[in-house]
């Protein structure tokens, strides 16, 4: 029997990053808002304090803090020639729950995309010409919004943060020590950069000595501490290596927790409900509105939310199934091209390089999750891709996130994965070596798109997402010219040896590489190429809208948790200033 | 019921009143969206609605409203998720657990029905509506400094309020405290209505903090010793006293325990945000900042800081020498344990996690304050102006009874404090009042718990 | 869907370990003395998974996956067995974070582990199997009285996926997850029930849960100083 609630103006499907600033800035406004968590309240000092936080068995491992995919999870595939089987286990993505999700276990790397990243068809088209964008069935396309129309919402988001870092571009002008490829940004970082270890400072030498612009990475990690606008208040951190894939125990880490949610917990137009999972998006007979949500509790009560304003605030896969699920937009179908929702999936393109010494103690343990001196000279269009037979980039980042050890003890090539001979360059190289991190973009393919898996269903008896997933020719060539670039840099710095550890293969679900899935809720100028316009807003059904990376038309060479959030501010700007005084389409189709 | 926008929520607290008043109020309608009314307000939101300028007797109301935030009514007469006001807190007192009463206008179990007379006897003379006597934990003997005026303000103002229908547990005393008529002896013995007399020699702003602290706000509540049958030792005023497993700390201006490091503008940081470039606001006094000192007026602050310093230093004791292995041991223990915060010298992040060097708190003669802070943890007050609540975690599973000792001593024996050395088996006896458990794990991975 | 996934989610949440119950939150980050989600080690010193015959299996594998020298512990003397035996009677062997539901097929190297069996159920059913295989190519002999050339020519067989086990075990997949595993107990907090005395910190210099490294960040090339700690201490703490 569903109960039916008392309605609110707007209930957010989901609690990370940007259910958290959605709620604060619609509480703001004055509307009541209902938060709904699939997960547990999670707070600093009883679910990660600093006494018992550095636990790489229980939380990278054991996946404490992660989305438990035994009772959901979704199938998996490299291609529509294969059957989707379940992904059994967390590998290559750790999939967040709980109040605060991944923005409680992330690194803290806070990006903002290049402004030719927004234009990825047409500037690539432009000077690459029409192949460029094309070749091997690639389905990139502009994303509807400039970097200029998004940069006073990345500056919003950096103050929230915190954000310590050294600009290379203000309002136009160059800046000496900062990444002098980046769009022009309006204020400097709210906190000066992070002071580096051994390693990436070895690293910038060295790119240095390249030619190249090295820069330090700017980072949600405090390098002081930091009251923000809402008045909470962030420590300095004290690299003490684990945050990706941890909670922060000295509050030295943007979280929703640390930045908005003291604030926005004290609203009295706020409620929060955790450890409840929203089914379905409910819609009028004539499917052009949304009336809330059905959820269903821990204890086993389902409830109807009634609502003015749906906010899929969730993971970009769970949005998606969402929107699939509630029958919203038409789906993808690869063969005809048609279709939108579930279009565009991408990921990220990663590779590495080991760099060992003899000579150099370099304490991988001091680390923090965005500790790195970076090179950006090869990420987007920031070099010359003439010739090279693909287009996107990365950013090389000579990265010490921290020395968690049974994850991060690098041996060199050739090494045996056991026995003494492993033991013996575990215990000699452990303390002397460390991995450059290629962070590489991945563009939208024809044959890569998310979908409901017609086999498998989760606890719920609903049909899982099925993520029918490659990497193509394009990834592969960027990734292999990335990382010789990183070896460049990496042999530079007269290491004893060094071990590259390049993208070979298919996309493999086994060993982690990040957690950064895009696409499939797309943002667009028309209805005809996206999910939802460039306020977020889903064409046809405009008291919805879909936060996340779910919009991004293909994934830029950074981290998406910048850009993530930026959009977030820009679509509930348009909320304040537009859509409260007139609910309706946002954008004419 | 009359309800007043709220000020410090800004827009959102006007949700309270339903976006169509909002929205007739302050600029264009919004179409199709309706008005979804709010149940829930916050305790701390409530108490700083405006009154508006319209209000039938507004003048009274906003001196009742501002008096029953000097006299942190608030913090007693809530309960955990219950509604502000309506009571039913457990006051764990010497005597055993005394319940707040619902002090809501509602008829039947609020004070709806009472005049303004049976109110003037509650504050005044600690007698209830009934001609019952009240037991001192609610705090009479100070409020008696309050003029009929102001008792007939706060009134007024509580009136207010929204009614909420609620009757608190009853209390859990031994005999013969449970007799209510015992109080009457209690009163002859220690309590003597306050005179509300200036002190001429003095200025207006000390006047003004003297009668907030040995008046409403009933400072001494905690902050004064109690003598055997829980009445304030008068001849000790505001040199620290003992409050549900907790220590008020010194007030006085003893350089070591009380405030005489402290300026005026520390004490009235610390009030207004709940930390200051020395100390956070935690224990009871958390709840003292988020719904007292933190909505009172910069003025009402800076008198009370004013006051406060002005206190006489109290006798200083010399503190016991530290065991030098109880120092290395602790030592060792604050470099794993409490660096991560606190860091390695001890400096802290002033107005984050305090620098610990010549703490008051952490000298304070009875360590309990900082026993109780290590093992159960502890949360700075939210206040509106920095609502991070930055709360020290629990180390009771992580740190037996000797290693709480033992990095207490250090703590009470570094960066220029002294205190006298910390006993295990005070810790074993608080731990277990707090009802908190140390985990054991296995032999083979060393610990000696 | 209305009721029965009501049903599903009730059933699936309130075995103990997916989740806690519905709450609500308003006006409040809520907090309460005394709260911490403190690890779950291991008490005790006996095991209470493996038989004997699994334990002395284990016991000669893992050594072989890491030996004793004179450089750092070998597996057994860090208590990995001991580790091992917790982890697979507890929830990790339960399989609280797989999802282990059918229908199953073997799938491609890159979609993972597609066993139906929780890790726990692994070992169980991958032990036998292997002394089966050992037993019929080594002449009757248990894995545990091989020398340590053969036996090491066995990890590499079922490494390599070269050797075809009995039961249904994929002999890769149950490898993986026993290097995986010994990794594990060699290398984290020893409330676990490995990393003995936390030895193989001590070997590749790793201080443990120390939380504050500010001092050492920008003192480039030189040894940290502090000792390894653990969740529970080191002996510096309790040193009379």
């Amino acid at each position: 029997m569903t109960v039916t609630l008392k309605p609110v103006d707007a209930v957010l499907v989901g609690f990370g990053w940007t259910g958290a600033i959605m709620g604060q800035q619609l509480c703001d406004e004055g509307l009541s808002v209902v938060a709904l968590e699939r997960g547990p309240w999670r707070d600093t000092a009883a679910d990660f304090a600093t006494g018992f936080a550095q636990d790489e068995l229980r939380y990278m491992w054991r996946h404490h803090l992660f989305q438990n995919v035994s009772y959901d999870t979704l199938t998996i595939r490299n291609n529509t020639s294969q059957q989707a089987l379940p992904m059994r286990h967390l590998g290559s993505f750790l999939l967040g729950t709980g109040v605060g999700s991944g923005g409680v276990h992330w690194n803290g790397q806070i990006w903002r995309f290049l402004p030719s990243d927004f234009l990825t068809k047409s500037h690539n088209q432009q000077r690459y010409g029409r192949n460029a964008v094309t070749d091997y069935d690639l389905t990139v396309q502009d994303w509807g919004v400039t970097y200029d129309e998004l940069e006073p919402h990345y500056d919003t988001f950096d103050k929230l943060c915190g954000t310590s870092g050294k600009a290379g571009n203000l309002r136009g002008q160059i800046q000496p020590g900062g990444n002098p490829f980046e769009g022009p940004r309006s204020n400097e970082y709210p906190t000066p950069a992070m002071a580096q270890t051994y390693a990436p400072t070895l690293f910038g030498q060295a790119a240095a000595s390249l030619g190249r612009h090295p820069f330090p990475h700017p980072t949600g990690n405090l390098s002081q501490p930091y009251v923000n606008p809402l008045g909470a208040q962030l420590g300095e951190c004290t690299y003490c290596g684990f945050c990706e894939k941890f909670g922060c125990g000295n509050y030295s880490k943007a979280s929703p927790q640390t930045t908005v949610l003291p604030y926005l917990m004290a609203k009295p137009n706020f409620t929060l409900k955790t450890e409840c999972e929203v089914l379905k998006v409910e819609l009028t007979a004539d499917r052009k509105r949304a009336t809330g949500v059905t959820y269903v509790d821990s204890a086993g009560q389902e409830y109807f939310q009634p609502a003015e304003m749906v906010i899929l605030s969730a993971y970009i896969l769970q949005n998606v199934r969402l929107l699939l699920l509630s029958g919203i937009g038409e789906p993808y179908d690869p063969s005809t091209g048609k279709g939108q929702v579930g279009r565009n999936y991408a990921y990220q393109t990663m590779s590495s390089v080991n760099v060992f010494f003899d000579d150099k103690i370099l304490n991988p343990f001091i680390g923090a999750g965005a500790l790195a001196t970076v090179i950006d000279d090869f990420n987007g269009d920031n070099f010359d891709h003439s010739g090279l037979g693909f287009i996107g980039g990365a950013y090389v980042a000579g990265m010490v996130t921290g020395g968690r050890p049974i994850e991060m003890i690098y041996t060199p090539q050739g090494t045996p994965a056991w026995g003494l001979e492993w033991k013996h360059a575990a215990a000699r190289n452990y303390l002397r070596s460390f991995s450059i991190s290629v962070h590489g973009s991945c563009m939208s393919h024809r044959g890569n798109y998310l979908d409901l898996d017609p086999t498998y269903r989760d606890t719920f008896g609903r049909p899982m997402l099925r993520m029918t997933f490659d990497f193509t020719d394009n990834e592969h060539k960027m990734s292999d010219y990335l990382t010789d670039r990183a070896a460049e840099v990496a042999k530079a710095m007269n290491p004893r040896e060094i071990k590259l550890n390049r993208r070979t293969g298919s996309w493999s679900v086994v060993p982690y590489q990040t957690t950064h899935n895009t696409g499939g809720a797309i943002m667009g100028d028309n209805p005809g190429n996206s999910v939802v316009n460039k306020y977020l807003q889903v064409w046809g059904v405009p008291n919805v809208f879909s936060m996340g990376a779910g919009a991004f038309p293909q994934n830029a060479g950074y981290n998406p948790t910048g850009t993530v959030a930026a959009l977030t501010y820009h679509a509930a700007a348009a909320i304040k200033s537009q859509y409260l005084k007139a609910p309706g389409a946002l954008v004419q189709a | 019921m009359g309800r007043f926008a709220p000020p410090l929520l800004g827009l959102a607290a006007a949700a309270s009143l339903g976006l169509a008043t909002w929205a007739a109020d302050q600029g264009p309608a919004l179409p199709s969206l309706p008005a979804h009314p709010l149940g829930a307000v916050t305790p701390a939101g409530l108490l700083a609605e405006i009154i508006p300028d319209g209000a039938q007797n507004a003048e009274q109301l906003r001196r009742g409203q501002a008096l029953t935030i000097a006299g942190d009514c608030m913090s007693c007469h809530i309960r955990d998720g219950g509604q502000p006001f309506a009571g039913g807190l457990g006051l764990n007192t010497p005597f055993g657990v005394i319940y707040s009463a619902n002090i809501t206008p509602d008829a039947n179990t609020g004070i709806g029905a009472w005049t303004n007379e049976q109110f003037y006897r509650a504050m005044h003379e600690g007698v209830g509506a009934h001609g019952e006597n009240l037991y001192p934990a609610f705090p009479y003997p100070w409020f008696s400094r309050a003029s009929r005026a102001d008792d007939e303000a706060i009134f007024a103002y509580l009136k207010t309020l929204p009614a909420v229908k609620y009757v608190p547990p009853a209390n859990h005393l031994p005999f013969p405290l449970n007799i209510r008529f015992m109080v009457k002896g209690w009163n002859l013995l220690f309590f003597r209505p306050h005179d509300v007399q200036a002190d001429a020699g003095q200025s207006a702003e000390w006047n003004h903090g003297a009668e907030i602290v040995s008046g409403l706000g009933h400072c001494g509540g905690c902050h004064t010793p109690l003598n055997f049958f829980g009445a304030a030792k008068s001849d000790q005023a505001l040199q620290g006293g003992d409050v549900d497993n907790w220590v008020a700390p010194n007030l006085t201006a003893n350089a070591r325990t009380g405030l005489g490091a402290w300026s005026v503008d520390d004490i009235s940081e610390y009030l207004r945000t709940g930390r200051n470039a020395r100390a956070s606001a935690g224990g009871s006094m958390a709840e003292v900042v988020s719904y007292s000192t933190s909505l009172m007026s910069d003025q009402d602050r800076r008198a009370i800081a004013v006051y406060l310093k002005s206190q006489t230093a109290s006798p200083d004791r010399a503190p016991g020498t530290p065991d030098p292995g109880a120092m290395r041991r602790g030592g060792a223990i604050y470099s794993d344990a409490c660096a991560s915060c606190h860091l390695e010298n001890g400096v802290g992040q002033p107005r984050f996690f305090p620098p610990l060097g010549h703490d008051a708190m952490l000298q304070q003669a009875d360590p309990t304050g900082l026993e109780h802070l290590i093992l159960a943890g502890g949360r700075v007050g939210p206040t509106a102006t920095r609502p991070s609540p930055l709360i020290m975690p629990s180390f009771a599973w992580k740190l037996t009874d000797d290693e709480v000792a033992d990095v207490s001593t250090f703590i009470r024996n570094s960066w220029g404090n002294q205190a006298a050395p910390v006993d295990a088996s005070k810790v074993r006896t608080l731990r277990r009042r707090l009802g908190l458990q140390a985990t054991h794990y296995t032999a083979n991975s060393g610990d000696q718990g | 869907m209305a009721g029965t996934a009501g049903a599903a989610v009730a059933a699936a949440r309130h075995d103990g370990m997916l989740g806690g119950p519905p709450q609500t939150f308003t006006g409040a980050v809520p907090w309460q003395e005394g709260a911490a989600d403190a690890p779950p080690g291991v008490s005790g010193t006996d095991f209470i998974f493996f038989t004997s015959a699994e334990r002395a299996f284990i016991e000669a594998a893992v050594d072989r996956l890491i030996p004793p020298d004179p450089v750092g512990p070998g597996a057994v003397e860090a208590g990995v067995p001991f580790f091992l035996d917790h982890q697979l009677a507890g929830q990790f062997g339960q399989g609280q974070h797989y999802f282990l539901a059918g229908p199953w097929s073997k799938g491609t190297p890159q979609q993972g582990y597609q066993s139906r069996f929780s890790p726990a159920q692994l070992y169980r059913a991958a032990i036998p199997a292997i002394e089966k295989y050992v037993a019929a190519t080594f002449n009757g002999a248990a894995f545990s009285k091989l020398a340590a050339a053969d036996q090491d020519k066995v990890l590499k067989g079922l490494e390599s996926g070269a050797i075809n086990l009995d039961g249904g075990v994929d002999s890769a997949t149950f490898f993986a997850m026993l290097l995986q595993n010994t990794r594990e107990g060699y290398l984290s907090d020893p409330i676990y029930g490995g990393n003995k005395d936390m030895a193989a910190w001590k070997m590749i210099g790793f201080p443990g849960a120390h939380y504050d490294y500010k001092e050492w960040v920008t003192r480039h090339g030189e040894r940290v100083p502090y000792p390894p700690v653990g969740f529970k201490g080191r002996p510096g703490w309790t040193e009379r």
